[in-house]
């Protein structure tokens, strides 16, 4: 895909509502992220955070009864529109889940190309320069380099996470897409994906749902507040941490509810 | 008295609460020791069973020899020649054949059903698949006969002895009867099995693993073959092992198209026969000794063919639960 020189605009969501059955959980939301740039999403549990990550991949729609009305424009392009495959919008936009998932049927090697082999045959040679490369990105290459062929199900909470990051970096995708990647986590584990989350961004555009809001200020540029199925507020990282505008933000950063 | 009386209130209670609470032990180790009896007359039934098939069947093996009675294939009560070769043959081809067609129909009806079909289309298609399996085979028999059979000799056999004439397994004259009309019998009887069995293994694969492989951009496809049907893979293969082990002992329907010839011929449209078949259309005819013991041998093969398929399959199973 080429990028278009006007705009450093990463993903911008339009009039975005989305739907489980005839619930509505995300009431029109219009928001832009910025390329290489870190944009958190806060909000109480059930705000519709999640699921606003989850349209910007099409993921939302894997779900029963799941159904979205607006536009998602990435690369000037409507991710929704009828001429687009999803198929193609979830290679471009990759996705790091909240519980680590590496597949456990497959070796570390396996986890990390499985994106790859998906685009058609690559050399032998290739797909180790990728396994290395990305798994060296995902600061995990010193830890496995000597045991490639273990299951991936066989590493720590806080590996297979880097691991899931490295199988995401692998497809090269221009959007990362975060649910919660550190909240199953201990801290020391914790550190590392934020460190990664820091250096990643200078060549991806990253949206990252929290619930920790430390972990927003620390780690994003721009934060967003969700309350239910509405966006609240959304502003760079530490205007809206050291001057809210809207009293229920000021609420939720400093703990009155959520 | 007033004082008698608390006291007797006090009292009586907690020692009645004793008394039940006596009984409820005592209960308690009658219902294990009937429930214990129960379950330890399964096991003393199968020993039974197989140690009462061995002894009768013991003339028959000493007079001719197991070996011999094994890999003997002419079978003639008449003279007393027993070889069970042609039975065994039967069974293990017909058996095997019929996974052959049966794997991927239920294997791909299961992933229609757990992975593609919308939930109301699940819910009403699943009871059907179930029902199928529960229909008397006898059934199936009559149907293979007054439908399948001619449907067969008419059609089917006929084309491949055109176009696939040249091989071993399609010579011979389209008679609609025997180890290929067998075959697909007992494979419309078994897809049940595999379908049912294959479509709750399959349901137990994580979401999150379906949708780290969708976020990764593959197709529905792509997540099916790559994440679900590996995690799923000793089920399946579970499944297909128990019905190999009905098929095995299926003999209702197969004794009524399969022509009951026992022969070991190498095309599939040539009448054949089963262990299952011969003792069921035999025994009322086994006057002599030797012929019933015979048959009962045939009876004990087939009991330790399918006892060995069943414990393969409840091992694979087994370690299935265990990985997840």
């Amino acid at each position: 895909m080429t990028n278009s020189a006007n705009t450093n605009t990463g993903i911008i969501a339009q009039d975005l509502k989305a739907y489980f059955g005839s619930i509505e959980v995300l009431k029109g939301i219009n928001m832009s992220m910025q390329k290489n740039k870190v944009t958190a999403l806060i909000g109480p549990s059930g705000c519709g955070k999640t699921t606003f990550l989850r349209t910007l991949n099409r993921m939302h729609e894997l779900a029963r009864n799941a159904s979205i009305k607006g536009k998602v424009i990435v690369d000037g392009a409507d991710i929704y529109s009828s001429s687009i495959d999803p198929v193609l919008v979830r290679k471009k936009i990759g996705m790091v889940f909240q519980k680590p998932n590496p597949f456990p049927t497959m070796s570390i090697y396996d986890n990390v190309v499985a994106g790859l082999k998906l685009t058609g045959r690559h050399s032998r040679k290739h797909l180790d320069e990728v396994v290395e490369k990305t798994l060296v990105q995902a600061a995990l290459w010193d830890e496995v380099k000597d045991s490639l062929r273990k299951s991936g199900a066989s590493l720590s909470g806080g590996q297979q996470q880097r691991l899931c990051i490295a199988r995401t970096l692998a497809v090269d995708p221009e959007v990362i897409l975060m649910d919660e990647p550190a909240s199953a986590l201990d801290p020391i584990s914790t550190a590392k994906i934020e460190e990664l989350i820091f250096q990643l961004k200078d060549s991806y555009t990253i949206v990252i749902v929290t619930h920790n809001m430390q972990q927003a200020a620390r780690v994003s540029d721009f934060t967003a507040f969700f309350y239910l199925g509405e966006l609240i507020e959304f502003n760079g990282t530490r205007s809206m941490f050291t001057r809210p505008q809207k009293k229920q933000t000021e609420d939720y950063i400093t703990g009155r509810f959520g | 008295m007033t004082v008698a009386v608390e006291i007797d209130d006090i009292v009586m209670p907690e020692q009645s609460r004793d008394v039940e609470r006596k009984s409820f032990v005592q209960a308690d180790k009658v219902f294990k020791a009937v429930i214990g009896f129960f379950a330890f007359l399964v096991i003393v039934l199968l020993v039974w069973l197989g140690l009462q098939l061995y002894s009768s069947s013991k003339l028959a093996f000493s007079s001719v020899g197991i070996w011999k009675f094994i890999e003997g294939s002419t079978w003639d009560p008449v003279t007393g020649v027993f070889g069970a070769l042609p039975f065994i043959y039967g069974t293990l081809l017909t058996s095997f054949l019929s996974l052959l067609i049966a794997t991927p129909l239920g294997v791909g009806t299961a992933v229609f059903l757990a992975e593609l079909s919308p939930k109301w289309l699940r819910r009403m298609l699943q009871p059907l698949v179930e029902l199928l399996a529960g229909i008397p085979s006898v059934i199936y028999g009559l149907w293979g006969i007054f439908v399948l059979s001619p449907l067969m000799a008419n059609s089917v056999e006929p084309f491949l002895m055109d176009h696939f004439g040249f091989l071993p397994f399609f010579k011979g004259y389209p008679l609609g009867i025997g180890f290929l009309t067998a075959a697909i019998i007992l494979a419309i009887m078994i897809v049940p099995f595999i379908t049912s069995v294959s479509t709750e293994v399959l349901s137990t694969v994580p979401v999150p693993l379906k949708e780290g492989m969708y976020a990764l951009g593959a197709t529905r496809w792509e997540t099916v073959k790559k994440i679900a049907l590996p995690y799923a893979k000793s089920g399946i293969f579970g499944s297909i092992v128990l019905a190999l082990a009905r098929a095995l002992g299926e003999t209702m329907a197969v004794t009524m198209v399969i022509g009951n010839t026992p022969q070991i011929s190498k095309s599939l449209l040539d009448p054949g026969y089963t262990m299952s078949a011969v003792i069921a259309n035999e025994f009322t005819e086994a006057a002599d000794a030797h012929y019933l013991s015979a048959l009962i041998a045939i009876a004990f093969i087939l009991l330790l063919v399918t006892l060995i398929v069943n414990a393969v399959a409840r091992w694979l199973i087994w370690r299935t639960t265990r990985a997840n």
